[in-house]
């Protein structure tokens, strides 16, 4: 799921505070913590509050869109109300503000959240944690589950470093797990040293580098695909 | 893989089988050099240091880069630097350019470390890049100094590159930890590491068991110790270096010496030095009787009137 952070409110006003009728939606996606109609009326009901500080009337109206990413859901959804706003206000993460405005083009949509992170809802810790940083090649099969780019504040491939204390990193205080003193613990646990001693060379970046694009809908064939690589 | 040629003093030194004492230096928020280059001099009057390491932004702060100090001290003092490269603020174009540079200035140690996270230092704002890690670093640099290529194999114009590649190890790993570390030391001496600076130790049946483990790898290991000049540094690497932990007797006893003597220097100078002399001259007289490491990394910085009583039997 996606892990985001709501905006200060004053932030949210500073860039809508132009406009007399905003439409608020919500994303029922993978948003966490939820950011759906409850919260989109919630928001409107603050905006307004500023907006009678401010001396203004604001009209808004709260909807909710099944996932804002996809573009056909976010199209019909928010279609019929287009014509009666003059801004939407996303509470959706970056992919849903973007999104929108690509769908909805003839008026701009203004995020409300922060998008923090790609994340797990870990209630024993009472916290979500960053599990992937969507790199573009995942070693999780070598490295016993545990994450060294998402997991590890220098993203080492070959950790861990001399910032590590009794399997706690240096940033953040100590209070964070080393992740290759996890992936240490795990593959001894599974019999599987040999995966830790092994040098993993350095990483191909062209895999994280955006910005990125992969087909959809490919025609797939047995046939072996011959692409010519562009010369740079 | 086959040793690579000794092309620095140090490594000279370290495989003729001396007994080796390696300094450092740290260049601050500094354009003036003055204060580093003295204490190299200090250094090179001892006659006991070979080489003097420059550190590269510790503790991830935004100090002067270790390049240009690495070369001022070998001209215009003539002391061997080692140069000290974190992979924090470089990717590998402009490691790899780095190094390239500082081998046409003459530098012939690299020490290869990961560094200190920026979010620990006074830019914390900063980006960190970590492209390479230090195991990583070491395969460029030996791709340079071997192949004379950079990391695809592309070919550097002249050359050879003769530089001799250091990397770190952090003694003061224990109990379930210090296996990892074992482990990951074992990396950095398949990928090419011609010698070991490690981190700071005080507690010396860890060092010795730590020093045993790597053994294994038969590599030149320099064990990391740091005179302590003042109660308030000891304090501030007792509560903020990484896994260190000062001896608590060694603590109180710099704390008395410098309340006792507030209002004398010279006897204050006095009584932290004969307790850094009574600390650490045995410690490093049962280093080199009972182990087998190549030497001592002392990171005495900004301490240079120690260096002579500290090191007059090695």
């Amino acid at each position: 799921m996606i892990i985001t952070q709501q905006k200060d409110v004053n932030e949210i006003w500073a860039m809508i505070k132009d406009f007399n009728k905003i439409l608020i939606t919500g994303c029922d996606g993978c948003c966490q913590p939820p950011r759906s109609i409850n919260e989109a009326k919630l928001l409107g009901q603050l905006l307004e509050l500023k907006a009678r500080t401010a001396g203004k009337e604001l009209k808004w109206k709260a909807i909710t869109i099944l996932r804002q990413c996809d573009d056909r859901i976010a199209a019909t959804t928010v279609r019929p109300f287009l014509e009666d706003y003059e801004a939407l206000v996303s509470l959706a993460c970056g992919l849903g503000v973007v999104m929108m405005n690509k769908v909805a083009d003839k008026i701009l949509t203004y995020p409300a959240q922060n998008s923090m992170f790609g994340g797990g809802q870990n209630n024993g810790e009472n916290s979500f944690i960053q599990y992937c940083e969507t790199c573009g090649n995942c070693l999780l099969g070598v490295t016993g589950g545990v994450c060294p780019i998402a997991g590890c504040a220098k993203h080492l491939n070959n950790g861990p470093c001399g910032g590590t204390v009794e399997g706690k990193c240096e940033v953040g205080g100590y209070k964070h797990p080393c992740a290759w003193i996890d992936i240490y613990r795990r593959l001894k646990k599974f019999n599987k040293l040999d995966l830790f001693k092994i040098y993993r060379p350095p990483r191909d970046y062209r895999s994280a580098t955006s910005p990125a694009y992969i087909p959809i809908n490919k025609v797939f064939t047995n046939e072996e695909e011959k692409t010519k690589e562009g010369k740079k | 893989m086959a040793k690579r040629p000794a092309y620095s003093n140090l490594m000279k030194e370290i495989r003729a089988g001396k007994f080796v004492i390696t300094g450092e230096l740290e260049p601050e928020k500094d354009f003036d050099l003055s204060a580093v280059i003295h204490s190299a001099e200090e250094m090179k009057k001892t006659g006991k240091i070979v080489a003097a390491n420059v550190t590269d932004g510790p503790q991830g702060d935004a100090y002067t880069c270790s390049m240009v100090p690495s070369y001022l001290v070998q001209e215009k003092v003539g002391i061997e630097s080692v140069w000290q490269m974190t992979v924090r603020d470089r990717n590998r174009i402009a490691l790899f350019g780095d190094v390239v540079g500082g081998a046409i200035l003459g530098l012939k140690n690299i020490l290869t470390l990961s560094g200190d996270h920026s979010g620990l230092g006074d830019n914390k704002k900063a980006r960190p890049v970590f492209d390479l890690d230090s195991t990583q670093f070491i395969e460029l640099v030996s791709k340079i100094v071997d192949k004379g290529t950079d990391l695809e194999g592309k070919e550097i114009k002249g050359g050879p590159i003769e530089m001799n590649i250091g990397c770190a190890a952090n003694p003061n790993a224990r109990g379930e930890y210090l296996e990892p570390e074992i482990l990951k030391v074992g990396r950095k001496v398949e990928v090419g590491a011609d010698f070991i600076q490690t981190q700071t130790a005080f507690d010396i049946d860890e060092a010795k068991v730590f020093l045993k483990e790597l053994e294994r790898y038969d590599i030149p290991v320099l064990l990391g110790l740091f005179p302590l000049k003042t109660y308030g540094i000891a304090w501030y690497f007792n509560e903020y270096i990484p896994g260190v932990s000062v001896p608590k007797d060694l603590l109180s006893a710099l704390k008395k010496a410098g309340k006792d003597n507030k209002d004398n220097k010279q006897a204050k100078h006095e009584a932290i030095d004969k307790i850094n002399l009574e600390f650490f001259v045995p410690f490093m007289k049962e280093i080199k009787k009972t182990t087998k490491a190549a030497g001592i990394h002392c990171m005495a910085v900004h301490y240079e009137r120690l260096f002579g009583k500290l090191l007059q039997d090695f």
